[in-house]
């Protein structure tokens, strides 16, 4: 099989964001930068499902600047057959993020299951899986954390929350976008990253891929951090004094209970 | 300027957050609302009631089980008969999966997630929370594309419905193609409470609980006030929770009206997930806790001393 993972690099979870002076983004220096979290489920799912499947490969994606190649090697750490970085601005839209993949899928190869993560943890746009998947002409499930491998089709539990699933099927080729459930990731072993670091990491152009600025649609600008709080008004007492108090607050001045 | 509103409905009413999009400020906007599935037409109604001017109904039974395909069909369908300049949905499981289809479909431009939404003459204004809301940025449209907008829940308040007014009504005709996706089944949740995104109060509880077990003096209080229960990461990790549960960057981005931190120390990406809470309320032993700079109100205390006198103190108000 034709396995593909598309992954994003984004700052690590625990990054305090800074802005940059124009406000127009973030600051990217002293950025700790990682595969985004559900990402990393597509690369392990693609990775099992070759182990399953004898003669597959699995080739990962990701679209970024230079910087986007040690996530790369990281997923060949992991034990990815090969990698290809897109290269577009760090700020593309998701629109253009997508077809940038659709276009590296349709030079690449014939695709037999693309894997994604559901969204990624910096615009959490939640969009590249579905919108990528229409690009293909193939059908997408999202938001799934468990696959049934059946004779050309699969099928898919999808998370459509508060603990609901709805059970999907699908022939392949397909597009499937990894919730957290679907597996847990392996770790990537200190002598394999030392290994990935010497394996090449291809890049196609934009221009490669038939993309150029007139496919972007939107680009964030005017960049705000939360306004500071007022400080923490702290209930003193008994816990019992404390307890009653809250509620009271909960019920009079927030009116919530 | 022409909006389109995408209505969901369950069990045969409009959604909560459906009917919210009515109240984002849309200005002198001539707004149409489409209504997919089975029997639907009693929706108009209620839909002009919230300022609707027209409702248009594709009605199939092929779109009775609403999957992200058959909608995406459907609606990419009507979407360029209508020709509007923005297509509004909520950002809920539905639309988070039904908008990106569509704009791709359709070319449009895509502002998924957006907790600010405003329309004003020819000029569309979005603001999206990045970095699961450390920060927020606004959406500037590159070009005069179709925009396909959805917008979190509880971002604006439902209109109160106007008896006095009512929508045409249009029935449209689309031609569903055949499906790759069937929908085989859908395994209901086995929990009784509100989901913690859906809930209007969410009590939270962290690793300092200790055990699975330990969680239920958590769910007591929170049945106590009709909250959800929400966990942190580390409670999740530790096999506590479930990860349905988990409010953070890499779980749930939460933003009820009350969020209840019980022993939860406030670890960045935890207050990613629910810092857009209206109120915040924290309950730790440590008082230096990262969460307490995000509180309005604090208890210092052990949880396990507290919680149960504040599942008491509810109980006493309720009379009960």
């Amino acid at each position: 099989m034709n396995i593909f993972a598309c992954i994003k690099q984004v700052p690590d979870t625990t990054t305090r964001i800074k802005l940059r002076g124009d406000g127009n983004g973030i600051d990217e220096a002293d950025i700790q930068w990682i595969i985004s979290p559900h990402d990393e489920l597509a690369i392990e799912e693609a990775l099992r499902l070759r182990e399953q499947q004898p003669a597959s490969t699995v080739t990962v994606l990701s679209a970024g600047p230079e910087r986007v190649a040690d996530s790369l090697r990281m997923a060949l750490a992991m034990g990815a057959d090969s990698a290809v970085r897109l290269d577009l601005p760090g700020d593309a839209d998701s629109g253009m993020n997508a077809r940038a993949l659709a276009a590296a899928i349709g030079k690449l190869g014939q695709a037999d299951i693309v894997f994604t993560g559901k969204e990624a943890i910096d615009d959490g746009a939640a969009a590249v899986g579905q919108a990528l998947a229409v690009f293909l002409d193939m059908p997408c499930v999202s938001v799934v954390n468990g696959i049934d491998y059946g004779d050309g089709a699969i099928t898919c539990r999808r998370d459509v929350g508060g603990g609901s699933i709805e059970v999907i099927e699908t022939p392949l080729p397909a597009v499937v976008a990894a919730q957290v459930g679907l597996n847990e990731p392996r770790y990537a072993t200190a002598l394999n990253i030392i290994r990935a670091k010497k394996k090449p990491v291809d890049t196609l152009t934009a221009a490669e891929l038939g993309l150029t600025e007139a496919n972007r649609k939107t680009r964030l600008k005017n960049f705000e951090l939360p306004p500071p709080k007022q400080p923490c008004q702290i209930i003193e007492g008994t816990p019992a004094d404390q307890a009653k108090e809250l509620i009271r607050v909960l019920a009079e001045e927030i009116q919530a209970i | 300027m022409k909006i389109l509103i995408i209505a969901e409905h369950k069990n045969g009413q409009l959604t909560e957050a459906t009917q919210e999009l009515f109240g984002l400020s849309l200005g002198q906007a001539e707004v149409h609302a489409v209504v997919t599935g089975e029997g639907v037409e009693p929706l108009a109604a209620p839909l002009g009631q919230l300022g609707a001017a027209k409702v248009h109904l594709i009605d199939s039974p092929a779109l009775a089980s609403g999957t992200g395909e058959s909608l995406g069909q459907a609606l990419g369908q009507f979407i360029p008969q209508l020709a509007p300049d923005v297509v509004l949905a909520a950002h809920t499981p539905q639309g988070k999966d039904l908008a990106p289809r569509l704009a791709a479909a359709l070319d449009a431009a895509l502002a998924t997630d957006c907790v600010q939404v405003s329309c004003d003459g020819d000029q569309v204004t979005a603001r999206r929370p990045v970095y699961a809301g450390k920060a927020t940025a606004e959406v500037e449209f590159t070009d005069d594309s179709l925009k396909v907008i959805t917008v979190r829940p509880r971002t604006a308040k439902s209109p109160e419905p106007d008896a006095t007014r009512s929508a045409e009504v249009a029935p449209v005709a689309v031609e569903l193609l055949e499906q790759k996706t069937t929908l085989k089944e859908i395994i209901a949740s086995d929990n009784a409470r509100p989901d913690v995104t859906e809930a209007s109060i969410v009590v939270t509880g962290g690793r300092s609980l200790g055990s699975a077990e330990n969680f239920s003096i958590i769910e007591a209080f929170a049945d106590s006030i009709g909250a959800a229960v929400g966990s942190s990461r580390a409670a999740v990790d530790a096999g506590y929770r479930p990860y349905r549960d988990q409010v953070g960057q890499t779980g749930k981005v939460v933003s009820p009206q009350v969020y209840i931190a019980c022993g939860v120390s406030g670890a960045i990406q935890h207050l990613a997930g629910m810092r857009t809470s209206k109120h915040i309320v924290a309950i730790n032993t440590d008082p230096d806790a990262p969460i307490f700079q995000l509180a309005d109100y604090g208890i210092v205390g052990d949880l396990f001393e507290v919680v149960p006198q504040l599942t008491e103190a509810a109980k006493n108000r309720n009379g009960s």
